[in-house]
């Protein structure tokens, strides 16, 4: 068993952060520069933290699998970035930005890290401000806020429907402007495929170049992972295609636990499934919750008709109905659930049943058209570019969709997995969402974790190291580690079966959506833990990667994360199984109030499951860290 | 959405390596949707190369949702093909009818070799980025963001500008192979907003440099690049860009040092 030790500070709860960086230890200026930092992923956790890294000085090597570290996912993020400037007058302030992300969260979440991403939060509309982000403005010249779902004040900046891309365009130029200075080495087309770890600590990564099949090996005083999420392990999700499990995936297989693989977040605002072939789905941002109101026809024999010719009486805005004060802007699995629960009536509109209305028409007569179009008129672009119908006409249809990884690598408050020396940063860690991620708080985090929390914690532990005390790497660790890659590669080019790698995919996304998804249950779950070890063997017996492994071959890039998702699929069912309760996004059916709500065990299960790699064949070890929460009474959620 | 499917037959350029011959290979796609992607219809064309054990067409992509900037197909002719304001991925193939002869080409431009059949290396961009694309502003350095108002004309100008999605479309529409529209867009984003001042010259100076350096064309005036955007950024950029390109040129002549490289 592991010893997972939080290491949250003593003390009141906001001294606890500035108490902790007041004690931490720190490097001498002059010896920053020898030590070794790598970072995988140059999205909004790992660009902002090489950039902040390296002018610091520390001698940061950033990874990217990309051809640029522009491209990574934060990029696609549409609504906002929440922060407690109360610049709104609204009654906002750092505790309760805390309250609502941990209540958000449905109290799974670790107190002193929500509060500190509170704290932290103002300052990175600061930063981001003077990086030349141009948010949105009021005709003053200050800065704009709209709502988002969760909270009952107004506290999310935005840049129109593209505040992700705005944010990380903000920490690649800062990422830039340090790699020209030297500060730190950029590494594109270069996708990490293990970590090395010696003496019990992470000290480098093996790296394989996308573009030459070369396997590398590269040593450093500590690694720090920002890789994302793991949500297209469902394979139809609103991730990139890119986008994958596989960095952590290895790290866990290394030793770092990872916790609460079964937190998921489906995010209740995307454009729904239409056919077999489709790759990806696209999300609809939960902005337009601020105005659209989602409903659908209270008689299912409605559910074909024209929304226009449903008159109001016939119309269930069920948010609005079940959720008064909250009404459309409830949290996001709550919404989810919903729309799952009224579409499991028969009442779910559009040719397959699965979907809602999001509709405009009050908006659109109160602000007009034009008023709209100025707030999200990249959205309703977006939607009649995939759909060809045109929302400000008929109402948007919309379904639940894959989208975040609450779960992740544990960490500790210092953002240090279990395996010392390998920070974990972003959506890949498990730490500030709990069992649901509220809307604007991802890129809070992430840019939260890169620039002003990870700055301050990575010195407490280099300065236990002693300067070029890190091994070469070309030790034994490193050579064991790039042969392993190197036999998986060769392994998957030899299996040259008869059923490409997107079928596998497709097939494990079923398996998951259908019992690991929106609704669990004991039946399901042991069901898909039958059914996934068998996709897995037929997958390494029956695959097919065309090509080579020296040139690039996407159908290979492909394979070797969905072989990783075939493993962490398992892993998923696995601890949603044993969390006997339900929270947040995890909703076990056997542990529901009367009125379908989500019924927790905060008895029972008052904790992060972190599960420990135990070896092939070998069921992982479950470790517990209990929850404590202090300031805040855990209480049952409720947005009604 | 119950559509009526159709076939159309892809030309596809396939070239196996940087510096490779290249040529246009036919594959037949059947029983396309309408309502699929461009780039979902080329996912099932390529499984099915693959099933007769042959190598698919590399392209690249990634979020699949017009905003990574990932796509960069050339289709019968235009970059991001036939509809105005979109990238490839959200190309639909609603935009086709049976029996259409598809065209499929990579983004050519010399600063952006071919990798693979349809897969370009534009690291030329990054280089023009990291030559100058930045406001200076050390982590923990900023001020108070309400301190220096921005009046929502300007914000909105520069947001219209900070939407480039570095595709290199611009770049793949000009006969010249110019990046002036890329560089523009950054330039303007940051020369526009008040935290962009102290390094407005320098700025504009090295990016321009580098563009040059790297190997691409001058402006002659078409737009094509503005019509091959998929975020429709205006060329009106291009020639705030050289206003301030000239007044920084100006400015260095009586201050040599502020014309020195960027991020030094």
């Amino acid at each position: 068993m592991s010893q997972l030790e939080s290491r949250i500070p003593p003390g009141a709860l906001a001294e606890k952060w500035s108490r902790h960086k007041s004690g931490i230890r720190l490097v001498n200026p002059a010896n920053k520069r020898k030590y070794e930092v790598i970072v995988v992923g140059a999205g909004l956790a790992g660009a902002s933290a090489s950039a902040s890294l390296s002018e610091l000085g520390y001698a940061v090597s950033c990874f990217v699998f990309h051809d640029s570290p522009r491209r990574a996912h934060s990029i696609a993020a549409q609504g906002g970035i929440n922060a407690a400037k109360n610049y709104q007058n609204d009654g906002d302030s750092v505790y309760r930005l805390f309250y609502d992300t941990a209540k958000g969260g449905d109290f799974r979440s670790r107190e002193a890290n929500v509060y500190r991403l509170a704290e932290v939060s103002a300052q990175i509309i600061d930063q981001c401000v003077a990086q030349g982000v141009p948010f949105a403005r009021e005709y003053g010249g200050l800065l704009a806020n709209r709502s988002f779902g969760g909270a009952q004040v107004s506290r999310t900046f935005y840049a129109r429907g593209q505040t992700g891309q705005q944010l990380l365009l903000g920490a690649y130029s800062a990422l830039s402007r340090a790699a020209v200075s030297g500060g730190v080495r950029l590494h594109t087309h270069a996708e990490m495929l293990d970590l090395v770890v010696v003496g019990g600590h992470a000290k480098g990564i093996v790296v394989r170049n996308l573009l030459t099949g070369e396997v590398t090996r590269h040593a450093a005083d500590a690694v720090v992972l920002a890789t994302g999420g793991y949500g297209n392990v469902f394979n139809l999700s609103t991730y990139a295609r890119g986008s994958n499990a596989t960095a952590i995936w290895r790290a866990y297989k290394r030793g770092a636990c990872f916790a609460n693989p079964c937190f998921t977040q489906i995010h209740p605002t995307c454009i729904p499934v239409t056919g077999d072939y489709q790759s990806k789905l696209t999300l609809m941002s939960e902005s337009l919750r601020n105005d659209g109101r989602i409903w659908v026809p209270r008689n299912r024999d409605d559910r074909l008709k024209p929304p226009a010719s449903i008159p109001e009486v016939e119309r269930d805005y069920y948010l609005e109905r079940i959720y008064p004060s909250f009404g459309n802007l409830c949290p996001r699995d709550v919404a989810s659930r919903a729309a799952k629960r009224v579409c499991d009536e028969g009442r779910g509109v559009g040719e397959s049943g699965l979907g809602v209305y999001l509709d405009f028409s009050d908006a659109i007569g109160r602000l007009g058209e034009a008023g709209v179009r100025e707030r999200y008129g990249n959205l309703f672009d977006i939607y009649h570019e995939i759909t060809n119908e045109d929302a400000y006409k008929v109402p948007m249809r919309i379904f639940p969709a894959a989208h975040y990884a609450m779960g992740g690598l544990w960490v500790d408050y210092n953002l240090m997995s279990n395996v010392p020396g390998l920070f974990v940063l972003g959506e890949a860690n498990f730490s500030d969402h709990g069992a649901n991620r509220l809307g604007a708080s991802a890129l809070m985090q992430g840019l939260a974790d890169g620039y002003f929390i990870l700055p301050y914690t990575i010195g407490d532990y280099l300065a236990t190291l002693k300067p070029g005390s890190r091994p070469p790497a070309d030790g034994p660790e490193f050579m064991q580690a790039a042969d392993g890659v190197a036999t998986v590669t060769k392994r998957l080019l030899s299996v040259r079966g008869r059923q490409p790698v997107s079928h596998f995919h497709k097939r494990l996304g079923h398996i998951l959506w259908q019992h690991c998804g929106m609704a669990r249950n004991r039946e399901g779950l042991g069901k898909a833990l039958q059914e996934i070890p068998a996709l897995r063997e037929e997958f390494w017996a029956n695959g097919l990667v065309p090509g080579t492994g020296d040139s690039l071959n996407q159908s290979l890039e492909r394979a070797v994360r969905v072989a990783d998702f075939l493993e962490l699929g398992e892993l998923m069912c696995r601890d949603a199984l044993a969390r006997e309760e339900s929270c947040g996004c995890h909703f076990r059916e056997e542990h529901q109030y009367p009125d379908g709500e989500c019924k927790r065990d905060d008895e029972n299960f008052a904790h992060v499951a972190a599960w420990e790699y135990a070896g092939e064949g070998t069921a992982p070890v479950r470790n517990a860290e209990p929850l404590a929460y202090e300031t805040v009474k855990m209480s049952v959620r409720n947005y009604k | 959405m119950t559509s009526k499917t159709f076939n159309v037959i892809l030309r596809v350029w396939r070239q196996a390596g940087p510096g490779r011959e290249g040529r246009f290979v036919e594959y037949p796609a059947r029983g396309v949707n309408p309502d699929m992607s461009f780039l979902e219809m080329l996912d099932v064309v390529n499984d099915e190369i693959a099933a007769r054990g042959e190598e698919p067409i590399a392209f690249s992509h990634d979020c699949r949702e017009g905003i990574c900037g990932t796509c960069s197909l050339v289709i019968n002719g235009k970059p991001h093909g036939p509809n105005h304001g979109v990238a490839s991925c959200q190309t639909y193939m609603r935009s086709f009818k049976d029996g259409d002869r598809i065209v499929v080409e990579p983004f050519r431009a010399r600063p952006f070799p071919v990798i693979k059949d349809l897969v370009t290396d534009r690291s030329a961009f990054d280089a023009i980025q990291q030559a100058g694309g930045f406001i200076t502003a050390r982590t923990g350095s900023a001020p108070e963001a309400n301190s220096v108002p921005v009046p929502k004309e300007v914000a909105e100008l520069a947001m219209d500008a900070a939407q480039c999605i570095g595709c290199g479309a611009c770049v793949a529409a000009c006969k010249n192979a110019s990046a002036m529209l890329f560089v523009a867009a950054k330039v303007s984003h940051l020369g526009l907003l008040p935290q962009g001042q102290p390094e407005r010259d320098r700025r504009v100076l090295a990016m321009v440099a580098t563009m040059d350096g790297l190997g691409f064309g001058g402006c002659t005036n078409q737009y094509e690049c503005s019509a091959a955007c998929p975020k429709l950024i205006s060329h009106d950029f291009i020639a705030r860009m050289n206003r301030d390109y000239a007044k920084a040129l100006f400015h260095s002549a009586f201050r040599p040092a502020a014309a020195g490289g960027a991020g030094a």
